[in-house]
């Protein structure tokens, strides 16, 4: 067909109106299915770091300008664990994003990788089951840990090949970690080990004269 | 032409992972595993038979000078809907597949099949080039992504053939892509584009 302005202009702009009405009737067929999946994968990601519970609060940090949400589990009232949305853009393959579940003591009881793009093979161990990342913190108190893979100096194993992811995974878990003592008030504790020790004796202290006047 | 030559056309003489050598991006970087070669494939077969129908529909309705830009337009929108979709049925495949899915609307084969093949003939015809282009892609990427998972992480399909310690690495990796991608080339060549 010839070119002419006006009809290169109708074409186009009939050809465009009838393309975006398309994809928005399919937005709006997709847009509650796209979201559901979305919920289930976190909800999943959830139970699997952290023990049996039956509801959840979330809610949102921003930590090195990252959004980082936190889940509190419960069950019954009484709080079984923090499951952390972490994340970092430090990996081999930018963003990697990761559950960390911490029991209310701050063991870490899980951690699922959520997304990243690391390189097949090397990084993505990350995920796997029993990985060297995984098992290097599984179960520890993540106040006694450094989150530093050995070759920086730290205690923690490295996956083979892949500094890089394995100390992007750890620094997203010490955010993690940050959020969580935000979420479950222990704040103060690691600011200062002079403010924690008082902060504890005074309340031993103080529990104790309750304690004392229970007897009486 | 007849009605089954242009399939076969399209996964044989006209293969054009082989043969036309287009599509090179996804190509290389999808086919870390047979299965994420599939999908992309069958991601981008969808695409090729939806945009080979409407523009061969609309080939009369547009003005010579504007038909790229009115390509793409097509091709986009059933780029983005087909990424929706796998989004809100297939999430685990989209999550491998990652930006490779809307890379989709500059893949040349594409474009390339709505300007050589599409805009020239019928509707019928264009679908089944559609066709025999998009299987001879997913043909050839699946076969690609076996390979490569085979020498690579020791598994076909995802299931672990128990050799993993032993496989060169370097087959996932981009390296091993050109590797496997121009052996895979030379011998369809010489044994398949007869």
């Amino acid at each position: 067909m010839k070119s002419t302005l006006f009809n290169m202009v109708a074409v186009l702009f009939s050809i465009t109106l009838i393309a975006s009405a398309g994809v928005g009737a399919v937005n709006m067929i997709t847009a509650d299915a796209i979201a559901e999946t979305k919920a289930a994968a976190t909800k999943a990601a959830v139970a699997n770091v952290l023990p049996e519970f039956d509801s959840n609060e979330q809610s949102e940090q921003t930590i090195d300008d990252m959004p980082i949400v936190v889940y509190t589990a419960k069950k019954g009232d009484k709080t079984v664990g923090y499951a952390v949305e972490s994340m970092t853009k430090n990996g081999f393959g930018g963003v990697i994003r990761m559950m960390v579940g911490f029991t209310t003591d701050g063991k870490i009881n899980n951690v699922n990788v959520l997304e990243q793009a690391e390189t097949p093979g090397l990084g993505t161990k990350m995920c796997d089951e029993g990985n060297a990342l995984l098992s290097s913190i599984q179960g520890k108190n993540s106040w006694e840990v450094e989150f530093k893979v050995k070759k920086d100096g730290g205690e923690l194993d490295a996956l083979t090949a892949a500094t890089i992811s394995s100390r992007a995974y750890y620094e997203a878990v010490a955010r993690a970690y940050q959020a969580f003592l935000v979420a479950s008030g222990a704040k103060d504790k690691a600011d200062g080990v002079s403010g924690a020790t008082a902060a504890k004796s005074a309340s031993k202290e103080g529990n104790t004269a309750q304690e004392g006047g229970q007897n009486e | 032409m007849n009605k089954l030559q242009i399939i076969t056309n399209g996964i044989l003489k006209n293969n054009p992972t082989f043969v036309l050598v287009l599509g090179m991006c996804p190509t290389l970087g999808t086919t870390t595993s047979a299965i994420n070669g599939m999908g992309m494939g069958v991601a981008t077969m969808a695409v090729l038979i939806m945009s080979n129908l409407v523009i061969s529909l609309i080939k009369n309705l547009i003005p010579d000078k504007v038909r790229i830009p009115a390509f793409i337009v097509v091709i986009a929108s059933f780029v983005t809907i087909i990424q929706m979709l796998m989004q809100a049925y297939v999430p685990s495949l989209y999550a491998s597949l990652g930006v490779f899915i809307p890379l989709i609307v500059v893949n040349c084969i594409i474009l390339g099949r709505a300007e050589a093949f599409a805009s020239k003939n019928g509707p019928i015809d264009s679908i089944l080039d559609g066709i025999g282009i998009g299987l001879g892609f997913t043909l050839a990427l699946t076969t690609i992504g076996a390979v490569r998972e085979v020498l690579g992480s020791g598994a076909i399909f995802g299931y672990s053939l128990g050799i993993a310690d032993y496989m060169p690495l370097v087959f996932v990796l981009a390296p091993g892509a050109f590797l496997v991608l121009g052996y895979l080339m030379v011998l369809f060549n010489k044994f398949a584009k007869k």
